[in-house]
């Protein structure tokens, strides 16, 4: 009775498996799918090209347009990342292991900008980032993304700070370290594994970002390729833009696959469990 | 403590209701009289190391919001910045007697609420099934994460190609013809591309309550005979309460700011505008200062008050007050 009940429970785990694997699926291997889509075939509606052509990705790597906004999110994304989570794991780490003033205070700081409606903010920076001109820079994006990264970087950095074993720390401070070199020396490198995972999704909400790259920005300059893509034209004014701005479409979502494919594991741990100690 | 290893339910809560207690004293001892000059560097350092990520968070929040208070006030519009002057409450009477606004504020509410809905309970199935399921777990976690790792912005061209006649694999699937130029196929669209982004999340959250259901009483509702459902309700539930709390309140206030797909999708027309659609376009396409800083103004007040309903109905469950854990 055992043995059977179990094939037929894994059956129907593995039907539903299935089926989540299609739903998560679907719309990015059709985007992939119309990448590769000949101009002809491009409006035939079938889910797999018919003919396939790399004409699209060559297109795209031969405008300026396209070249420029993938060079602003890489750059922006990776600054701001680095930022974030180095203010971040300085915070985090202060909350998690030491006793001060205004502690709870951060905490609650953070969790409400975590809420905050970022809309909210984009016509007053519009109008202050104007005046300062960092209106249309690299800096313009790096300032509002790394503020609406830190809540993130903190809560999941303090989760995993919580779980490192602090009394390597303590056998540091009697061999004569002080706190900052127990951190430095001792802590850190422990703390690594964490760092990469929240580094990972901080990348992630920066790389994602639309309203501020589009409200914040103004030309190439400094504009993303989510903003960049509402934009785009293809090679001439005249030409379907489809094919276009699916290769760029994939091209940006292929680090996030990697990410995902190779990161699994600690993604969903970075995001468990600062939601639940957060 | 795991709860596991504790036989029965009073001795968990006497041990639950001993921590609290212990905890402190035990810290308290550690660096407690000799080492006050200790203490000293520790709060130092620990101002030292918070002081940035709390000064670019309070400079890139705090103060434009006020300073966007302060922008509601004038007639502000780019185009005419001879005119700009102190009028009150002016801006906001001309938003709040304005349809656009409702209607904006109506599509914006129907979206949160139908969304979040569709998502508990698509993201609770989820969350068991990444939970539970035996083969290929790796695979699902995976896949799930793509629809949250994505750019929202093309998951959305992707869904708008879907919908697209001619282009599209999902086009024919309604007779009557183009989805995204009527307003009611138009807003299940977007709803449908904010489900599919954002269910994995949802699930992610509620998978981190699922592992803190004890195994040993699942089992023992078992053996007394419960059903699944039984089990569901009366065991798994309960004890995922505060997780399914927190994954609402970051879902709503998220929801309540959808922006990318509609742009993407109908860019607002047929009135599926959000209002961070409105704001958007007050400003930029409007330039109109004055105006879209009033729009911000009333999101940033709406969503005070939806956080605020969620922590007084819910109090304790609210994230960041597990404060005991962290003293």
């Amino acid at each position: 009775m055992a043995v059977e009940t179990t094939t037929r429970a894994k059956l129907r785990w593995g039907l539903l498996d299935v089926l989540v694997v299609v739903f998560a699926l679907v719309p990015v291997l059709w985007i992939a799918s119309l990448s590769f889509k000949t101009p002809a075939t491009l409006t035939d509606g079938n889910f797999i090209p018919r003919e396939w052509t790399l004409d699209n990705y060559r297109t795209i790597f031969d405008t300026d347009q396209f070249v420029r906004a993938l060079v602003n999110s890489i750059g922006i994304a990776l600054i701001a990342t680095l930022i974030a989570v180095v203010l971040g794991a300085m915070a985090a780490y202060a909350i998690s292991r030491l006793d001060f003033p205004g502690k709870k205070l951060l905490v609650g700081v953070s969790l409400l900008i975590a809420m905050f409606p970022q809309v909210s903010l984009v016509s007053p920076l519009f109008e202050i980032e104007r005046q300062l001109k960092i209106f249309d820079t690299w800096l313009g994006l790096i300032l509002p993304y790394i503020t609406f990264a830190l809540p993130l970087a903190i809560y999941t950095l303090s989760a995993f700070f919580k779980q490192i074993p602090w009394d390597l720390e303590k056998a540091a401070k009697m061999d004569g370290a002080t706190q900052a070199q127990a951190f430095r020396r001792v802590i850190a490198p422990l703390a690594a594994p964490g760092l990469f995972t929240t580094a990972i999704l901080v990348f992630i909400f920066c790389w994602n970002d639309f309203l501020f790259a589009i409200s914040l920005t103004s030309t190439e300059r400094s504009r993303t390729v989510p903003a960049a893509l509402s934009f785009f034209t293809g090679a001439s004014q005249f030409e379907d833009p489809t094919g276009a701005i699916c290769a760029a479409a994939v091209v940006i979502t292929v680090p996030i696959i990697l990410f995902v494919l190779f990161f699994q594991r600690r993604i969903v741990s970075g995001l468990t469990s600062g939601a639940v100690k957060g | 403590m795991s709860i596991n290893a504790t036989p029965t339910g009073a001795e968990v809560a006497a041990e639950e209701t001993q921590r609290p207690a212990s905890v402190p004293k035990q810290r308290g001892s550690r660096r407690k009289p000799p080492l006050s000059e200790n203490k000293k560097a520790e709060r130092r350092l620990g101002l030292l190391l918070c002081a940035p990520a709390a000064l670019v968070m309070i400079a890139v929040t705090a103060y434009p919001i006020i300073y966007s208070v302060w922008l509601s006030l004038q007639r502000f519009d780019l185009r005419f910045p001879d005119q700009r002057e102190f009028i009150g409450l002016e801006n906001y009477v001309t938003v709040l007697t304005n349809e656009f606004w409702w209607t904006a504020f109506g599509v914006t509410t129907l979206i949160t609420v139908v969304t979040v809905a569709v998502e508990l309970v698509l993201g609770m199935g989820l969350a068991i099934i990444m939970h539970r399921t035996i083969v290929g777990r790796g695979l699902v976690r995976t896949s799930a994460l793509i629809p949250y790792g994505i750019v929202t912005v093309v998951a959305a061209f992707s869904w708008r190609y879907a919908w697209t006649p001619g282009t599209g694999y999902l086009a024919d699937l309604f007779s009557d013809g183009a989805p995204l130029t009527e307003r009611a196929s138009s807003l299940a669209i977007i709803m449908l591309a904010e489900i599919w982004k954002t269910t994995p999340f949802m699930a992610l959250l509620l998978m981190a309550g699922l592992a803190l259901v004890p195994e040993d009483l699942l089992k023992a509702a078992s053996t007394d005979g419960a059903t699944a459902w039984q089990k569901f309700t009366k065991v798994m539930l309960p004890v995922m309460k505060p997780a399914i709390l927190v994954a609402l309140l970051f879902r709503t206030l998220d929801a309540f700011r959808v922006f990318d797909n509609i742009f993407v999708l109908t860019a607002g027309g047929n009135e599926t505008s959000s209002v961070s659609m409105l704001a958007y376009n007050n400003l930029i396409r409007g330039l109109n200062l004055g105006i879209g800083s009033t729009m911000s103004v009333l999101i940033f007040i709406t969503v005070a008050i939806i956080a605020f309903i969620f922590v007084k109905l819910f109090g304790t469950a609210a994230p960041g007050s597990d404060d005991g854990e962290r003293r």
